[in-house]
């Protein structure tokens, strides 16, 4: 499936582009699945990425960056090795994602949609994850984690963490 | 390229989980024991990929013989991960199961369905489950959702093959019959959309599933989609062959990979199968179904926002008229329903107009699918008829609130939807009770607070929230939710209360009135729930102390 890849972040690739648009070319309207694709490859989608895309589909360059910009998913700049998403969705407020979510800020050292300093985790808020049963809810990259507290929301980060400097993972 | 072009030749007969090793062919091992583990992403949420591998792995080592299927959810989330052993006198559950529990229940004879502390008996037994009438969620938890074997021997495709016995109209009229009202959270009769979209000229139709399931609250299209995938897939060609629509599109929040997997796979072994592409089931009807991700626009849970945004465009809404059923996707007639509304059909068309609408209440037939979310000790999935009052749903089903203090409120029908009293939960669940009480069911998301919320919090949050999510196509929602933050802050600190209340209310009805969506038009209704219910939140001059500052503005 074609989605975010958080850590992905390779050089800038015409050719990789130029494949993933020959391969979404027969699909109606296929903006979207371009640039899911795009990002899954690339793990973001940079202006040069734009002006190719728009030049490809017969778009505007403006049309193309109002697309990347308006949906929350893309991304311009690369994101960290892992993406912590952390729901503050109702559900999930009423069994404490407020405080988790500072938790979060304040043991990271970064603000909801930054990267830590050493580019291993981003931090995300997010809008529900459909897991409103077993809140607090948090997906790591496309890890779905219900009933998280602070212990284990750090067992994440630490896990993450480990996962982006190689090592073996606790 | 048509989907169909990819598709491989044969089907797999059983489809595991890829995670895991595939578990085998229970043919090649007829003494295996079957173990059920669900794959919905719930319990794998609490662990039910490492429940499984341990399993695997302890029964291996104890020289037994068991073959792991990885079903949907039973929708009694507080027990996942919910185990259960096939054995001569049926299934038999135990939960919720932790990875260090599987020693303990391979030696005490759980593959026996035997005696273990975690030991919850027949799950059809479960309270939970025993009062429900499930008629949408009835193969959830039951089956390999991607097991075509599974699907057929349950039920699956007799509402397909009926409908390609009948006429279009009488499709169509079939549907018309069942009284089935949207259940994306508008209400509006499923059948007579689909007569506009039959009656509507035009060679190309489309029909388009919403599954942008954003509510806070809702989590019955996923747990649909991964635990009986099948089921809308029927359903969506069945839309087709009733309006003469010989294409569909799927869009599947970017939220839920889990859904678009298992959706993605069973597409493919539909196609397989013969029941997608140019010959379904051998007639000469034709339906190719697409999948399409979402970006994280919550907006694009709107019917037009969404098909924009399968354009290839913003999720910016449309005005209408005109009606997405005469003008929609890439201009032409379209259906646009929620993942619950088609999914219902099947059933209808399988046992008939008349069995369906005999169920519930007043001009809401049928069941609906409540989901049982946040502070809340039993969160699951209850599908009963309408008419069940919230209190039976938050006291009875929900058991009170997880964490043992008194309910004070329930937010119904996702972020735009009303939060209502404790004192008000014998309002029966139907559109025009709700209605009448200032609510609205929206997808049957119930969400509960217990007595430590904040409502003058939860009053910003909702305007908040319409903030970061507005398309921004229409002034009164794109800064009519700003100025609503705005006011609430001044209101929470004691500003000159009374005439920022009043300026408060004159900002709901402009947003109620003028809005081009339902994002803006109710975003105020969860507002004057709280204006309505809870003013005391709203007068103590300044945040309580103890409770968690009010966050900065999103993003």
């Amino acid at each position: 499936m074609s989605e975010v890849a958080p850590g992905t972040s390779s050089e800038f690739s015409e050719e990789r582009v130029r494949a993933v648009l020959d391969a979404h070319r027969s699909e109606r309207g296929g903006l979207l699945p371009v640039l899911h694709d795009i990002q899954g490859e690339l793990g973001c989608i940079d202006e040069r990425a734009v002006a190719m895309v728009a030049c490809d589909l017969n778009l505007s360059q403006a049309e193309v960056f109002g697309v990347v910009s308006f949906y929350p998913d893309f991304r311009a700049s690369p994101s960290g090795a892992s993406v912590i998403r952390i729901c503050r969705a109702e559900a999930c407020q009423s069994m404490g994602a407020e405080a988790l979510a500072r938790h979060a800020t304040e043991s990271l050292g970064v603000g909801l949609g930054d990267t830590t300093a050493d580019g291993s985790i981003t931090l995300e808020q997010v809008f529900c994850l459909g897991n409103c049963a077993l809140s607090p809810a948090v997906m790591v990259n496309e890890k779905l984690v219900g009933r998280v507290d602070s212990e284990r929301f750090d067992a994440l980060v630490a896990r993450a963490r480990a996962r982006a400097s190689g090592e073996p993972q606790p | 390229m048509s989907a169909a072009d990819s598709m491989p030749g044969s089907v797999p007969r059983r489809v595991g989980h890829p995670d895991l090793p595939g578990h085998p062919d229970p043919s090649d091992h007829p003494d295996a024991v079957r173990v059920f583990v669900p794959r919905d992403s719930a319990a794998r949420s609490v662990g039910a990929d490492e429940v499984a591998e341990e399993l695997l792995r302890v029964a291996s080592t104890a020289g037994r013989d068991i073959d792991i299927v990885r079903n949907g959810s039973r929708g009694m989330l507080w027990l996942e991960p919910l185990v259960e052993v096939v054995t001569p006198q049926g299934r038999v559950a135990y939960g919720p199961v932790a990875p260090q529990d599987a020693a303990s229940l391979v030696s005490s004879g759980a593959l026996e369905g035997r005696e273990h502390p975690l030991l919850l008996g027949a799950p059809e037994d479960a309270a939970f489950l025993a009062g429900q009438k499930r008629l949408t969620f009835a193969r959830v938890g039951l089956v390999d959702p991607l097991s075509p074997e599974d699907y057929i021997a349950t039920g699956g495709l007799v509402g397909l093959e009926r409908a390609l016995e009948m006429q279009r109209s009488q499709i169509v009229d079939e549907v018309v019959a069942s009284g089935l009202r949207g259940r994306g959270g508008a209400g509006f009769p499923t059948g007579i959309k689909w007569r506009t979209v039959l009656d509507a000229p035009g060679d190309v139709k489309f029909v388009c599933c919403n599954a942008d399931e954003g509510d806070s609250g809702t989590y019955a299209d996923r747990m649909l989609m991964e635990g009986d995938p099948f089921l809308l897939v029927e359903a969506m060609v069945i839309a087709g062959i009733a309006v003469g629509a010989a294409e569909g599109y799927l869009y599947i929040r970017s939220e839920y990979p889990g859904a678009i997997e298992t959706m993605q796979a069973a597409i493919t072994i539909a196609y397989g199968n013969g029941w997608l592409g140019d010959s379904v089931l051998g007639t000469r009807n034709a339906f190719d179904l697409h999948v399409r991700v979402g970006a994280g626009a919550y907006i694009c849970g709107e019917e037009t926002a969404m098909l924009e945004s399968i354009e290839g465009r913003r999720g910016v809404i449309r005005a209408k008229p005109p009606l997405p059923a005469l003008q929609g996707l890439f201009g032409c007639p379209t259906i646009v329903n929620n993942v619950l509304s088609l999914a219902a059909v099947p059933s209808i068309l399988t046992a008939g107009a008349a069995a369906y609408s005999e169920i519930g209440v007043g001009t809401s037939r049928g069941t609906q699918v409540f989901q049982l979310a946040g502070n809340v000790r039993y969160g699951g999935i209850v599908e009963v008829p309408f008419g069940v009052t919230l209190g039976d749903l938050v006291w009875g089903y929900g058991g009170g609130s997880a964490s043992g203090r008194p309910v004070r409120a329930v937010q119904v029908g996702g972020p735009l939807g009303a939060y209502i009293p404790a004192d008000r939960f014998d309002t029966p669940m139907d559109y025009e009770t709700l209605a009448s009480v200032g609510a609205m069911l929206g997808h049957g998301g119930v969400v509960v607070f217990d007595d430590t919320v904040d409502m003058g919090r939860q009053a910003r949050f909702a305007m908040e929230f319409c903030a970061t999510e507005s398309c921004g196509k229409c002034t009164p929602c794109r800064l009519g939710s700003v100025r609503g933050v705005e006011v609430i802050d001044r209101i929470l600190a004691g500003d000159d209360r009374e005439v920022n209340l009043a300026l408060l209310d004159e900002l709901c009805e402009t947003m109620t009135d003028a809005s081009l969506c339902a994002m803006g038009g109710l975003t105020p209704m969860p507002v004057r729930s709280i204006l309505a219910h809870f003013p005391e939140d709203l007068a103590r001059g300044d945040v309580r102390p103890g409770t968690v500052p009010l966050p900065e503005s999103f993003r």
